[in-house]
């Protein structure tokens, strides 16, 4: 559950290391209560973003106010907000309990309370139980929940998480997810999670903020990121995006009329229409793998539009097949034919189909973006 | 040649090469209990006169005295400077922290004769009065590269994120270095003050030349060798000084393995 209310705010914020300008503007709004994720690849100034929020690294310019207050002159011990590191950090001299309680040290509670609530957050993390051990006999998933406790029994405003599941293996990462996001709506503390994940990011998160370069290039929730990229380069990081040349042939009254390669003529209205880099060359389309249907050649189907094409290569994934397709009318890139990749999920009674089957691309013009 | 003999010649060497290393300071003990003045074979009768009149020599004890403050005052000199260096080094980037560094380090390849001499031509000229004090600084100086070595060595294995996240939970700088830090290289501490005490115990040329007319266990050790009869009470000294080394390899060693055991490191990369 997110509310308005802003809990963190960062206004025109940089950070320079000599003269390597690692955060360029930053504007950037968190809401109270909300699970929110930086992503990017790394060197894109999203652990520094995190490790400005906390409080160790200053900020060169700009202003970052937690809970509407100015955090300038305000030390990483005194701010209103506890970090989850990559490592872990769990001291290794100290059992289990005594880690969760560090943060305690200058609490004028008893002592009982205070290893009644060192008790509650070790069963707040699943981790009940296991007070007496040694912190060093930990395993991974173990010393994360450890970590999550530590910061969470001291109740902060905000919990940073610096790729806080990276270390762990594929089934351990999955479930520690699921648990993350339990454990936020539980807690209902502001959550502000760095990871270079993309489908972490889109699995965990209520809005997700995007950096390339120390700039924010997209800031939006899962699906509108998913579905409409801001930019070519966003559209390239997150998931699989298949691009084909296309020239416009209209843009009148806020909708363009493009001519794609094998697709033919398409009109798009300005929700569709998203910038190319700079640097790249020419315009294009884009469109999601699962956002077009493989259909046999005389079958019916419900799309309004259809394309002829070759398959050119199966990927067979077991729940899914991908399948690269050699549309008619596209020619060829850097000598290779042009292919597009299409996901097909592998229900019960449809066949995975050949290498070089003739097929047909059933599809619909929302489903593509522009890149101009 | 089988695999079998050809392990019988090497235990052979290995047994001369520890002979060769230790027979010498098993001597030691043996003529130091010996009630002959000369020091050969055959033994003459048992006695523990020589331990008695070491005890009684008030030169060696004063000599005593000075060598263990010396020895004390320098580790802990060189292990207090030893760590800020570590900690620094491995911690922060400077400018020309690799040159400090290598300069820091080089007392321990420079020959000591020439670090001695030249600290006495400076006290001297500085009109600095030598004395124990000039003794513990040229210790120290000498010590401090071994201390940084290992330090160092301990401070680079510390996840830096522990200290941060301790200051993170509310601690102060200072705090988090008490809390964290220090438990968590305190073996690298105790070593360091261990190679420190011992490097200063036995050093012989700055004591000599650094020391004015207070007498150190080495330079003590020295000027008895020329004459023959107090050479059994050597021997008894000796004996002692074998021992404390021992004990104070061992209190250093079970530290760190129980430093390391609480830690979950494994049991190697010590003194022993």
């Amino acid at each position: 559950m997110t509310d308005a209310k802003p809990m963190i705010e960062c206004r025109d914020v940089h950070k320079y290391y000599g003269d390597y300008h690692a955060l360029r503007g930053i504007d950037l709004t968190i809401n109270g209560g909300e699970f929110f994720s930086l992503l990017g690849p790394s060197g894109c100034g999203k652990t520094t973003l995190l490790r400005t929020i906390a409080g160790f690294e200053d900020i060169s310019s700009g202003v970052v106010l937690i809970d509407r207050r100015s955090m300038e002159d305000v030390p990483a011990n005194k701010r209103p907000t506890n970090m989850v590191f990559q490592s872990y950090a769990i001291f290794p001299h100290l059992t289990v309990a005594e880690n969760v309680a560090f943060g305690l040290r200058r609490d004028p509670r008893s002592k009982a309370d205070k290893a009644a609530a060192v008790e509650e957050a070790l069963g707040m993390v699943g981790l009940k139980g296991y007070g007496a051990r040694s912190a060093h006999a930990l395993s991974g998933g173990q010393r994360q929940r450890v970590a999550l406790a530590r910061a969470l029994i001291l109740k902060p405003k905000v919990l940073l998480l610096d790729e806080p599941l990276s270390a762990l293996d594929r089934k351990m990462r999955e479930q520690m997810q699921v648990e993350l996001i339990k454990l936020q709506r539980q807690v209902g503390i502001t959550f502000v999670l760095v990871t270079h994940d993309q489908e972490e990011a889109l699995v965990m998160s209520d809005r997700i903020a995007v950096m390339f370069e120390g700039e924010i290039a997209q800031l939006d929730g899962p699906e509108a990121l998913y579905a409409r990229p801001a930019t070519r380069r966003v559209a390239d990081f997150i998931g699989v995006m298949n691009f084909l040349p296309a020239r416009i042939v209209s843009d009148m009254s806020g909708v363009v009329t493009v001519d794609v390669d094998g697709l033919g003529q398409v009109e798009l209205p300005a929700s569709q229409i998203s910038r190319a880099n700079p640097d790249d060359d020419g315009i294009v389309i884009g469109f999601r793998p699962e956002t077009m249907t493989l259909v046999a050649v005389g079958a019916a189907h419900t799309q309004p539009r259809e394309t002829n094409a070759t398959i050119d290569e199966v990927v067979y994934y077991g729940d899914m097949t991908y399948y690269d397709l050699r549309l008619d009318g596209v020619g060829q890139v850097n000598g290779k034919p042009r292919t597009v990749r299409i996901s097909m999920r592998n229900v019960f009674g449809r066949d995975v189909q050949e290498v070089g089957t003739r097929t047909r691309l059933a599809w619909s013009p929302g489903s593509l973006v522009l890149f101009r | 040649m089988s695999i079998h003999s050809k392990g019988r010649g090497l235990q052979v060497y290995s047994v001369l090469y520890l002979l060769f290393l230790y027979a010498p300071i098993l001597l030691l003990p043996i003529f130091a209990f010996n009630s002959g003045t000369i020091i050969a074979f055959p033994l003459q009768g048992f006695t523990t006169d020589w331990f008695v009149q070491m005890w009684g020599n008030a030169t060696l004890r004063r000599a005593l005295t000075n060598s263990l403050t010396i020895a004390f005052s320098a580790s802990v000199l060189a292990t207090c400077l030893g760590v800020f260096a570590a900690r620094a080094s491995t911690r922060f980037k400077f400018p020309g922290r690799g040159g400090m560094m290598a300069f820091i380090m080089l007392p321990m390849v420079l020959p000591e004769i020439i670090v001695a001499m030249s600290l006495l031509v400076v006290l001297l000229g500085m009109g600095v009065q030598l004395s124990l004090l000039t003794v513990i600084l040229g210790h120290a100086l000498i010590c401090m590269p071994y201390a940084i070595a290992i330090l160092s060595t301990a401070f680079s294995s510390l996840d830096r994120s522990l200290e941060e996240a301790a200051y993170d939970l509310g601690e102060s700088k200072w705090g988090a270095f008490r809390l964290v830090t220090l438990p968590l290289v305190m073996p690298g501490i105790i070593s360091s003050l261990l190679i420190s005490f011992t490097i200063s115990l036995d050093e012989f040329i700055i004591a000599f030349f650094l020391a004015g007319n207070e007498p150190t266990l080495p330079t003590y050790i020295f000027s008895q060798l020329r004459f023959p009869r107090s050479i059994p009470v050597i021997m008894a000294l000796g004996t002692v000084l074998v021992l404390l080394s021992i004990v104070l390899l061992a209190i250093g060693e079970y530290f760190r393995r129980r430093g390391n055991a609480r830690i979950g490191g494994s049991p190697t990369g010590g003194l022993l």
